[in-house]
């Protein structure tokens, strides 16, 4: 008990980097064989171990709701749209031979892009910061026997704290981007029916 | 971190392997017990006829004896089939499927884990044996089969959404996700002052409650949503190239999920495993009584499902789609708007 209570006072959290080390290799592995994998089924579901593993990234960095909604929204329903779609057209099984093109040195040179752009953003941001994890630590253990519950009182923290970020500071990047997304559907059913 | 069990200060993996072993024997047997009392009695009561009588009192063994059979059975597969994909497929359902028990609670203290997102999480897991089905119908190299998954992936992405929807509507009115939270809020919770029973919220959010369950019916593939594995059009959908222990993995997934939703929604709407707080009961006495209440509740909507599922023809596959987009959605949205109103106004 004291020794864990020391650990929680250093900022080095180990149980939490050795996890996130095993899994990135995981993640990496499963990535390079989205790309390299003969058979497009087989590709989407190496997809899964990415994003499965993503949810768990979340997870240790104790972002719960995102950890889930990565779960409900990208494999649950975002790879199930890819296979959907895949198996209603092609799906072939065993080794396919078409499914390499040229454009591999572009891919690389975006990729690299991508990376100096994010990191360059969040060094630039965050800098030397460090997570404040004990922040939004309320009691996990609910009061079932008070006859009022209070919102927020149990666990939950996180959860509301993310939910009154979205909801207050970025509230109007949200609603921009639902408006976005809704004009992305409505503009996909035009394309499609053309009655 | 340490948490007590019966008093006992225990370590915290010695906690978490008990919460764990003890909620895969009560699964597991809750899971026995509703195939005996519905598939095998139930039905053919309703048949006038005995159902099967040989093996045990009341034909009460007959699951083991029929377990056993399975597990002897050679393991088959198409010669075409992808079999890595085809043997992960029923493990992916199982899994998903023993998740969603993790966080429901079964007294003050008897849950797995006490999820601060408890029931957003156990919908995003529910959502992930899409995933296993839409892989078993593809490896098995069966154009029945594939069929089968593609209406599956369909009707559960269709039904997901409702789902959804309906438990929003207690989520606002117990203020949070956690389950334990929403148990709490029943038990403590008045109907326009009176507090004798509590608030169970099958009596105030009854139209969540119907939606809850119809979308429950169709996210099991239960008749009158089992066109996934209509056995008249598709054979057996995605299960039809499996048999022996993966067969039986599918089975026990069936209905550990048709369990798993009814203690769900038990808890979401009637009042899991409390009594009203008013009745002054405590902490170590709904210890005890908590699982035995919440598991009769489990059970009884069980039944509600398998009835359904016995008394009912199939729909239409483009009947199914317009069921759950053009009169499930709006009413489960109609229902939230109504509910937050109520909820700022009193």
């Amino acid at each position: 008990m004291t020794g864990l209570l020391a650990a929680a006072e250093t900022t080095f959290d180990v149980p939490g980097n050795v996890a996130f080390a095993v899994l990135a290799v995981l993640m990496v592995v499963a990535a390079i064989r989205v790309v390299t994998t003969r058979n497009i089924v087989h590709a989407a579901l190496w997809l899964v171990v990415v994003l499965g593993g993503n949810a768990v990234v979340y997870l240790i960095l104790q972002a719960e709701f995102l950890a889930l909604t990565q779960l409900l929204v990208y494999i649950g329903a975002i790879i199930v749209l890819f296979l959907f779609g895949i198996m209603l057209t092609r799906a072939p099984l065993g080794k396919s031979g078409d499914l390499d093109n040229n454009q591999r040195w572009i891919g690389a040179a975006v990729g690299v892009l991508l990376l100096l752009v994010i990191g360059y953003a969040v060094t630039r941001t965050w800098g030397s910061d460090r997570l404040d994890f004990a922040a939004y630590d309320l009691p996990q253990v609910s009061d079932v026997a008070g006859s009022t519950v209070e919102i927020g009182g149990s666990g939950n923290g996180r959860t509301q704290a993310l939910a009154n970020e979205i909801f207050g500071s970025y509230l109007i990047p949200f609603e921009v981007v639902s408006v976005l997304l809704t004009g992305a559907l409505i503009g996909a059913i035009v394309l499609a029916r053309r009655d | 971190m340490s948490s007590a069990v019966l008093g006992l200060e225990l370590a915290y993996w010695q906690s978490t392997l008990i919460r764990v072993l003890a909620g895969l024997v009560a699964v597991l047997l809750l899971t026995g017990g509703v195939v005996y009392l519905y598939l095998f009695k139930f039905v053919s009561f309703m048949q006038s006829r005995l159902g099967p009588m040989e093996a045990g009192p009341y034909g009460s063994l007959q699951l083991l004896a029929e377990v056993g059979k399975w597990l002897q059975k050679e393991d088959i597969h198409t010669e075409d089939s992808d079999r890595l994909v085809f043997g992960l497929a029923p493990a992916v359902v199982l899994s998903s499927t023993f998740l969603m028990f993790v966080v429901i609670p079964a007294g003050p203290d008897l849950v797995i884990a006490n999820l601060g997102t408890g029931i957003y999480y156990v919908l995003a897991v529910s959502a992930l044996s899409v995933l296993g089905i839409l892989m078993a119908g593809w490896a098995s190299a069966n154009k029945y089969a594939l069929m089968g998954a593609l209406r599956a992936g369909g009707q559960l992405i269709a039904y997901e959404l409702p789902m959804v929807l309906a438990v929003l509507g207690v989520v606002i009115m117990a203020g949070s996700l956690n389950l334990q939270d929403i148990v709490a809020a029943q038990a403590g919770g008045e109907i326009f002052g009176f507090s004798g029973i509590g608030n169970p919220y099958i009596l105030t959010q009854f139209v969540a409650f119907a939606v809850f369950m119809i979308a429950v019916q169709a996210e099991l593939t239960q008749t009158p949503f089992d066109m996934p594995i209509a056995e008249s059009e598709l054979v057996a959908g995605y299960q039809v190239e499996y048999s022996g222990i993966r067969f039986l993995v599918y089975f026990i997934s069936e209905f550990a999920t048709a369990v798993a939703f009814a203690a769900v929604a038990s808890t979401l709407f009637l009042g899991g495993w409390a009594l009203p707080t008013s009745w002054g009961l405590s902490d170590g006495v709904m210890n005890v009584v908590g699982p035995l209440l919440v598991a009769t509740k489990a059970v009884l909507l069980v039944g509600v499902v398998f009835w359904v599922r016995f008394s009912f023809p199939r729909f239409r596959e483009d009947q199914l789609q317009r069921l759950a987009w053009k009169v499930l959605i709006p009413i489960a949205l109609a229902n939230i708007l109504v509910t937050a109103v109520f909820k700022v106004a009193f």
